[in-house]
C-alpha cells in the first residue's frame, strides 16, 4: 500500500520515518506494527475509535511510551533503544532528549507548567534546554503569543485562562521550540464544544504555513480538510490509509467506511 | 508583674548578661533547626516520591522511626543516651558535640523537622498532575532540569500552607530545649519562677512571647502564600 507521495519522486526530506512499530503492556499488543513516513510539510492525521492505538503510536513517536519494537527516526536520526529486563531504553539519554527537541507536542490535557505565567511557560525550555538567551526566547514567545491572539495574557497564570486559551498557549509553547515536527495528541477533545474552533483555527493555520504535523484528532472534517495524509487505525493495525479523498470517500476496508460514516453524521447533528 | 518585667525583661528576650538567652536563644533554635531540615527535607523528598524502591525504602525508614518516636525521647536519646557511649566520650569530635545541650538540641529538633518537612514535601510532589511532567520530558528536558525547574518550585509552593504548620509546631517544640540546659524562653520563665515564685507572672510572659513569635510566623507565611501561590485558583 505504497503511496505516490512517497516514491523517488519525492524528494522532501523526511521528517520522521515510523517503521514496523510494536508496543505492548505484558500481554495486552497495543500496536502490532505500525509503520507511517512523514516528509517535510505533510500533515498526517490518525483516525480511529478509542483503544485503537493511536494515541499511543503518538506518544511513542517522542519515546513517552517506550516502543516494544521497531524503529523511529526523526530527520534521519534514528533513536538507539536497547533491551533491558525486558523493558526498552534508550542507550543514550542525551540522544533522547535531543530528539525529544525537535518535536513539538500538544497533550489533549494542555500540561501547562501551572506556577509560571504564560510567557515564561514559552521560554521555559527554549531557555534552560536549548540554552536559547533570555531576551532572544522572550522575543520570539511575544511574536508567537501574537499569533495565536494570546499577547494580552502574557503574564496571567494558565489556571485562569479558558480551555481553549490554555491549548493556544500549549501550540505556543511547542512552536517556541522551533519544533521540525509538531505532534498533536486529540487537542480539542478536551474542550467545551465552542472552544473547539479557535484552536483548530491555530491548527489549520500551521498547515498552511507548511508545518509538519501529525495530528491524532476526532475532527473527522478538520482531518479531511487539512490532511495530505489520512491513517485508519484499528486494534493496533493500520487498517487503511491515503489522501484524505480516498479514505473518507472511497475506503477500501469495510470498518473503515463505518468509522467515518458513523463519526461523518455525529458531526453532522 | 512590672516589677518583673522590668527586672528581666533582657533575659527573656535576648541575654541573662552573660550569654544568649530567652526569644533570642528560641529563635536561633528554631531558624538553625528548621534550615537543616529544609535542606535536607528536598532532596530526600525526592527520593521519597520516587519509584524506585531503593531510594524510597530507606527514607521511608528514616521518617517512620523520627515520627514515630516523641522528640522527648529522641532528645533523651541523643543528650544523655549517645553520650553515655564508651566509643563518643572518648573521640574527640563526637565527644565535645555531645557533651553540649544546645548542638544534642539542634541535632534533635533537625532530625524530627526533616522527616516531617520530607513527608510533607513528597506528598507535594506526587500532587502535581503528571502531564506536567510529561510536558517537560517532551521538551527534551533532562530529569534534573525537570525536578529542579518544574517539580520542585511548584511542589515547595503547593506545601507551603502545610509547612507553615509544621513551623509553628516546630517552635512549640523548642520548648524541651530547657531540659537539655539550653536557655530559651521557658528556661528563663522557670528561672524567673524559682526566684520570684510568681509562677503566674512568669510563665505568663513566656506564653506572650511564644504567641507574638507565632502569630509573626504566621502572617509571614500569609503574605508569603499570597506571592507565591498566586497561580492557584484560589
Amino acid at each position: 500500500m505504497t503511496i505516490d507521495r512517497n516514491t523517488a519522486t519525492d524528494d522532501r526530506p523526511i521528517a520522521v520515518n515510523v517503521t514496523n512499530l510494536h508496543k505492548h503492556y505484558g500481554q495486552l499488543e497495543v500496536l502490532k506494527g505500525v509503520s507511517l513516513c512523514a516528509r517535510k510539510g505533510d500533515v498526517v492525521s490518525m483516525i480511529g475509535s478509542s483503544g485503537s492505538g493511536k494515541s499511543t503510536f503518538l506518544r511513542c513517536i517522542n519515546f513517552l511510551e517506550m516502543p516494544s519494537g521497531g524503529s523511529i527516526a526523526v530527520a534521519g536520526e534514528q533513536v538507539k533503544l536497547e533491551q533491558k529486563r525486558g523493558q526498552t531504553k534508550p542507550v543514550d539519554r542525551r540522544q533522547l532528549e535531543r530528539v525529544r527537541t525537535r518535536l513539538g507536542m500538544v497533550f489533549q490535557g494542555f500540561n501547562l507548567w501551572q506556577h509560571m505565567t504564560v510567557l515564561e511557560n514559552l521560554i521555559e525550555a527554549p531557555v534552560h534546554v536549548l540554552g536559547v538567551g533570555k531576551a532572544e526566547a522572550t522575543e520570539r514567545a511575544e511574536a508567537l503569543l501574537n499569533r495565536v491572539g494570546l499577547y494580552n495574557k502574557r503574564g496571567q497564570y494558565p489556571a485562569f485562562l479558558s480551555g481553549g486559551q490554555q491549548q493556544r498557549v500549549a501550540i505556543a509553547r511547542a512552536l517556541c521550540m522551533e519544533p521540525e515536527v509538531m505532534l498533536f495528541d486529540e487537542p480539542t477533545s478536551a474542550l467545551d464544544p465552542e472552544l473547539v474552533s479557535e484552536v483548530l483555527k491555530v491548527i489549520r493555520s500551521l498547515a498552511e504555513e507548511g508545518r509538519t504535523m501529525i495530528l491524532v484528532t476526532h475532527e473527522m472534517k478538520f482531518a479531511r480538510e487539512v490532511s495530505s495524509h489520512v491513517i485508519y487505525l484499528y486494534k493496533g493495525v493500520v487498517e487503511e490509509e491515503g489522501n484524505p479523498q480516498q479514505v473518507f470517500g472511497s475506503p477500501s476496508s469495510e470498518r473503515c467506511r463505518q468509522f467515518v460514516s458513523a463519526k461523518g453524521s455525529a458531526e453532522r447533528v | 508583674m512590672i516589677d518583673i518585667v522590668h527586672e528581666y525583661w533582657r533575659a527573656y528576650l535576648f541575654t541573662d548578661g552573660y550569654s544568649i538567652t530567652g526569644a533570642a536563644m528560641t529563635l536561633w533554635l528554631l531558624i538553625v533547626s528548621l534550615s537543616i531540615g529544609f535542606v535536607l527535607a528536598v532532596p530526600l523528598a525526592v527520593a521519597r516520591a520516587s519509584d524506585n524502591p531503593c531510594l524510597r525504602g530507606p527514607v521511608w525508614l528514616y521518617t517512620y522511626v523520627f515520627r514515630g518516636v516523641p522528640l522527648y525521647v529522641q532528645l533523651l536519646i541523643i543528650y544523655s543516651g549517645i553520650y553515655n557511649l564508651e566509643f563518643v566520650r572518648s573521640s574527640e569530635l563526637l565527644g565535645p558535640f555531645f557533651r553540649e545541650g544546645i548542638n544534642c538540641a539542634i541535632l534533635a529538633f533537625a532530625l524530627c523537622t526533616c522527616a516531617y518537612t520530607t513527608e510533607i514535601f513528597a506528598g507535594a510532589i506526587r500532587s502535581i498532575p503528571h502531564g506536567q511532567v510529561e510536558a517537560a520530558r517532551a521538551c527534551g528536558m533532562s530529569a534534573f532540569t525537570l525536578y529542579r525547574r518544574i517539580v520542585i518550585p511548584q511542589a515547595l509552593r503547593l506545601a507551603l500552607p502545610v509547612y507553615s504548620n509544621e513551623v509553628v509546631l516546630m517552635l512549640h517544640a523548642t520548648t524541651l530545649a530547657f531540659t537539655v540546659t539550653v536557655p530559651d524562653i521557658l528556661k528563663v520563665a522557670r528561672d524567673v519562677n524559682s526566684a520570684t515564685y510568681a509562677s503566674f507572672e512568669a510563665f505568663s510572659i513566656a506564653a506572650v512571647i511564644y504567641a507574638v513569635i507565632a502569630f509573626t510566623l504566621i502572617s509571614l507565611f500569609r503574605v508569603a502564600e499570597r506571592r507565591l501561590l498566586a497561580f492557584t485558583r484560589a
